[in-house]
């Protein structure tokens, strides 16, 4: 029997990661080219989960199109709600009365604690760490209930509306948080426990998708993502909205740029929500919720029910839309994910002329090639993790 | 640990106010600056577009201006109401100084082709991408426009304003494909 001489040859594989796979959040498709365990190439396929949200908001009155936002970041939809009533106040020349500030600054940092403690939990899964996703859960849901007692939603929420809230938060509901915020440090604390000093999880995170201060700047990144690299870049700080300038709270920053820096920013955003939901809480003040601007914003629905003038009102606010100035508006607000940016062009009708949505996930999800190239297979999945983007806002 | 926290402390940032900002591109560029207008406090310049990449290297490395942070860069269609039709905006913000300022370049129709600006912030890259994809204005010098939310055989560029709500009468071949898949399975019969 003759040798049989076999010539192992070495070549680059192309591998399809995704559209279909849990650790890529959502739909996200990414071609790697690898040599070996070592990423080459990555190509990321985005437009999978697109509804053509800004086509249909043109086609919307300003009222009809709040609902859409949610459907974007489903995970925080609160502070997508909060972004675009914002936006559209401002263009309208409306302000919402104090108690609405406090109320929506108090439920859009429950969204930011319920979005970073669904990203810890899945980004520790997909490392390995099994238990925080538990741990995270159990915070997470109390949350949720909350959401349910204010609004009767748990995800989809639609709770703000243009000038104001939809209805009042009751004692019972302003209680519970209460509790929440006292518990919730020594809750943090547990996630701590089991990665912070981790060896495994050090290992897996340290030195792991270095992005410099001035190159995180030039890819347009925000949020915790842009402050890992030790950027002092919020946007409640540098253009406050709602109330936010009246709360006291500290932005933490990161030095290295790494994927430990990034999560170990938003272990410490945890505790600055906390801090703030307790300051809303303590300083709520008395008032309406709605503000008084019969024209822009619509009557409450008791009235509604029971006299014609509001009756009418109400019907040509819906049907028609309110009689906008003409003009074009961009307004930022901070979301768990980074900086959401909406800007309409009105051309006078009840309808915006332009709704764009600068999504923060559609931009992380560009600089991914930059983060894994060079990389293993396996950092990867930690990038895709410590960019935290959710695809149903990528794809809008 | 490697992460501290940072007060943000009183005002050590030079900002500009936005008319200000107006008239110094006004001042550098005279011939490219086609109107200057404000809403709301915020300031819009329009610019031709020939020269949009050294408008924007300018803004960017100027230090008073330092606008490091590309906000936004999208594309809007003024079908009928004016002329050029399209307009390409960007929003620029100083992290630093923390102003603000809105670009906006002129397209017509008949020429839909303007620099890239990825040279200036790499992250217009996808930016530009969608606009390609939604607008049909080529960007030259992109390193890689393909569509980037519709699949790639896609007809049509879906935020014109002439493109219908509801989509295109004909439906996308990928479509059909999924129906008439759909169609063969459910003509399938159990123990046959």
């Amino acid at each position: 029997m003759g040798q049989v001489e076999k010539i192992l040859e070495t070549r680059e594989l192309n591998v399809n990661m995704g559209p279909q796979h849990p650790a890529t959040h959502g739909v996200l498709r990414l071609v790697l080219d690898i040599d070996g365990e070592t990423v080459v190439k990555v190509t990321p396929y985005v437009g999978y989960l697109h509804r053509g949200i800004e086509k249909l908001g043109e086609n919307l009155t300003y009222f009809q199109a709040l609902p859409l936002t949610d459907r974007m970041d489903y995970i925080a939809s609160m502070t997508n709600n909060i972004g675009y009533v914002n936006a559209v106040e401002r263009l309208f020349g409306i302000e919402a009365p104090e108690r609405a500030k406090f109320i929506r600054t108090m439920v859009g940092e429950m969204a930011r604690i319920s979005s970073h403690l669904l990203w810890i939990a899945t980004h520790a899964l997909d490392i390995g760490a099994m238990t925080v996703f538990l741990y995270a859960f159990r915070e997470r849901e109390w949350l949720l209930g909350l959401f349910e007692m204010i609004c009767g939603a748990r995800l989809t929420v639609t709770y703000p509306r243009i000038g104001g809230v939809r209805n009042d938060v009751s004692q019972e509901f302003l209680d519970s948080l209460y509790k929440f915020t006292d518990e919730f440090p020594s809750r943090i604390l547990d996630y701590e426990t089991l990665i912070d000093q981790n060896r495994i999880w050090l290992k897996r995170t340290k030195g792991i998708g270095v992005i410099s201060a001035e190159e995180a700047i030039n890819w347009g990144l925000t949020g915790p993502t842009l402050r890992g690299s030790g950027v002092l870049y919020d946007v409640r700080k540098h253009t406050p909205y709602d109330a936010y300038d009246k709360v006291d709270f500290d932005v933490p920053i990161g030095t290295e740029g790494d994927t430990y820096d990034r999560y170990r920013c938003r272990m410490l955003e945890f505790r600055q929500s906390n801090r703030i939901i307790r300051q809303c809480i303590e300083k709520l003040p008395n008032g309406p919720i709605m503000a008084d601007a019969p024209k822009f914003t619509l009557p409450p629905k008791d009235y509604i029910l029971k006299d014609m003038e509001h009756l009418i009102s109400q019907f040509i606010l819906i049907t028609k839309g309110p009689a906008v100035p003409e003009g074009e508006i961009y307004v930022a607000t901070e979301v768990p994910k980074g900086e959401l940016g909406f800007y309409f062009v009105s051309d006078g009708s009840g309808r915006p002329y332009r709704m764009r949505v600068r999504a923060p996930s559609f931009v992380h999800a560009s600089v991914l090639p930059r983060l894994c190239v060079g990389h293993l297979v396996a950092d990867v999945i930690a990038n895709i993790g410590t960019i935290d983007i959710v695809l149903g806002e990528c794809d809008r | 640990m490697a992460v501290v926290l940072e007060r943000i402390g009183p005002s050590h940032y030079k900002k500009m106010e936005p008319l200000e900002i107006a008239e110094k591109i006004k001042e550098r560029f005279p011939l490219e600056v086609v109107e200057v207008t404000s809403f709301r406090d915020q300031v819009s310049v329009t610019v031709k577009k020939d020269r949009i990449v050294d408008i924007c290297r300018y803004l960017h490395d100027d230090p008073d201006l330092d606008f490091d942070h590309l906000r936004d860069l999208c594309g809007v269609d003024y079908l009928g109401k004016k002329e050029p039709r399209f307009e390409v905006v960007y929003h620029l913000y100083s992290i630093r100084h923390r102003h603000m300022i809105r670009l906006k370049a002129q397209v017509p129709e008949n020429d839909l082709r303007i620099n890239s600006v990825t040279s200036v912030w790499v992250g217009a890259n996808w930016h530009e991408r969608e606009c390609f994809d939604m607008f049909g204005i080529v960007f030259k010098g992109h390193p890689d426009l393909r569509r980037i939310l519709m699949p790639e055989d896609w007809e049509g560029h879906p935020l014109r304003k002439d493109y219908p709500l509801k989509g295109p009468e004909k439906e996308w071949p990928g479509f059909i494909e999924v129906i008439e898949k759909a169609k063969e399975f459910r003509e399938f019969e159990w123990g046959a």
